[in-house]
């Protein structure tokens, strides 16, 4: 008995995944208000914990929630509305004027994602509500991977929606002519989520593997959503060829492993499958953007079972590519790496000087390898110093110091 | 609708030369007039530098008066207008149009409370 019921827990458990960020989009669409619409998805979800172990899960657990979520709110906002509270008449009435559609004409989602990463809100809470709305994850889930107090958290998700509330930004997809601009700031919040999980910024671990798996479905849902977008095809393919090295990025014992000492056998081929016949698809549309770029030079790495094998000259035309759109001196730098491998360290080290990156901890991590490879000791020992100096997370700090002390003789 | 204020902040000191105001002054008048006549625009007005400003303020019974402003600092409200609008979305289109005339100083943008809220 115990069993079954820890089986229904895991698939209530499950639709909560899939469908939280669906119902809630629904129900803001509804209600015109996001406090309302996720305080009825929570209490639709306590009472199918409470009714599933003994009834089963009903033929559409998703159409369940959305309309139990519906109705409750509903009975809850008469019965403060009848206490003459505005708050409550005022989604009441926008319940009442939204026409009662069941079924998924349009997909709220992407409404509720472009106000989630709207420009007027902080970055930062950009990405903690659109973890928060679209994801379903808790505010504790958020503040532990971003390394901040619950509290702070809380806040910064309650000031995101009280501004969003009050200052009137709109639940709607932007017209054609903001659309770039827009979908641009969506796309940024799903990769710094993804690179955060990445490379944690801060912190010992160096690894955060549920952040990552959470970028990559907020990813295929825009890539879903907006068929269309190139771009947003781009950072999916991206993500996925990044993903496909995690158990290679790193050893048993959680230290930083680099792209050239990688055991290339523990990449995941089916994320590179994926990732690779993604970047083909992007080839084909011939509407080049960063994201797409990068991808494309993560799929020439995927290509190479040895890092001997790599088609530099194929990195660097991306990277020049990369370049003319996106002018950066990062992507400078990354380009000089690649030149580095067809030219020899020191073309890549006089790229390299030429770049203003001294608060950069990778540009100083590159000159000391640049510099090692020249066989410049005393600078190389310097340069790791400057790099060790600057980086905040603990696993590339331990590489770093590595190296460093792998230079004296 | 709601309605959203619009505030222009610049810093202190004497204002720029006529050749540089006037053509700002002339694109600014432009935008309120379209704002006019998109039935949007409720106020607007630039303001007399903060010297001008008397403070008044209560104690117990009393209500002094000072000579202000308020606040001191490096910059100060210039000028505002008032607009109304759906969202914040149509607001802030409104706000650039009146940035691109201003050129160089910020706009703020901030949502009136009112019957709307909900």
């Amino acid at each position: 008995m115990a069993e079954t019921s820890s089986v229904r827990d895991e698939e209530i458990e499950r639709v909560f995944r899939e469908e939280y960020g669906r119902a809630v989009a629904v129900l803001v669409g509804v209600f015109g208000d996001i406090d309302v619409a996720e305080e009825a998805v929570q209490d639709a979800f306590t009472t199918a914990l409470q009714r599933w172990p003994s009834t089963g899960p009903p033929p559409s657990p998703a159409g369940w929630i959305i309309t139990t979520a519906r109705n409750r709110a509903i009975d809850r906002l008469r019965r403060e509305a009848s206490r003459v509270d505005r708050h409550a008449q005022a989604a009441l009435l926008h319940a009442e004027a939204e026409p009662t559609e069941e079924g998924p004409v349009r997909d709220e989602r992407l409404r509720l994602i472009f106000t989630c990463c709207h420009p007027a809100l902080a970055p930062a809470a950009r990405v903690a509500l659109t973890l928060r709305l679209l994801g379903g994850l808790s505010t504790a889930e958020i503040a532990r991977a971003f390394l901040v107090a619950e509290p702070t958290m809380a806040q910064r998700l309650v000031r995101a929606k009280g501004k969003i509330r009050d200052a009137g930004i709109p639940y709607r997809v932007p017209k054609e002519a903001d659309l770039p601009d827009r979908l641009s700031a969506v796309l940024a919040v799903i990769y710094l989520i993804y690179n955060e999980s990445h490379v944690a910024s801060r912190g010992e671990r160096l690894d955060r593997a549920d952040l990552g798996a959470e970028a990559i479905r907020l990813g295929r849902l825009l890539a879903e959503l907006m068929p269309d977008e190139p771009e947003a095809h781009g950072l999916l393919a991206l993500m996925l060829l990044l993903e496909s090295r995690r158990g290679a990025r790193s050893t048993s014992g959680g230290e930083l492993v680099r792209l050239a000492d990688q055991d290339r056998r523990r990449w995941d081929l089916d994320l590179i499958a994926e990732g690779q016949a993604i970047v083909r698809e992007c080839l084909r549309r011939n509407a080049p953007g960063p994201y797409q770029i990068q991808a494309a030079i993560n799929a020439v790495h995927s290509d190479a079972a040895t890092v001997e094998a790599t088609d530099w000259h194929q990195i660097v035309q991306l990277y020049d590519q990369l370049l003319a759109i996106a002018p950066t001196p990062v992507v400078a730098l990354n380009r000089a790496v690649a030149v580095a491998e067809i030219e020899g360290p020191e073309a890549g080290l006089a790229l390299v000087d030429a770049l203003d990156l001294d608060g950069y901890h990778l540009f100083h991590a590159i000159r000391a390898d640049l510099l090692r490879r020249l066989g410049r000791a005393d600078e190389s020992a310097l340069a790791y110093a400057a790099a060790i100096e600057r980086t905040e997370n603990a696993a590339e700090r331990d590489y770093l110091r590595r190296r460093h002390e792998e230079l004296s003789p | 609708m709601k309605q959203y204020l619009l505030s222009v902040y610049q810093p202190d000191g004497p204002p720029p030369e006529a050749e540089v105001l006037d053509p700002i002054m002339a694109d600014i008048d432009a935008v309120e007039q379209e704002m006019k006549d998109a039935g949007v625009w409720v106020f607007s007005g630039g303001l007399h530098a903060p010297s001008t400003a008397t403070v008044l303020r209560r104690k117990d019974d009393e209500v002094l008066t000072t000579d202000g402003p308020y606040v001191e600092g490096k910059e100060h409200l210039g000028g505002f207008t008032i607009v109304e609008a759906p969202d914040l979305d149509a607001a802030l289109e409104w706000g650039r149009k009146l940035a691109r005339a201003i050129r160089w100083l910020p706009i703020e943008v901030r949502p009136f409370q009112g019957a709307d809220d909900g």
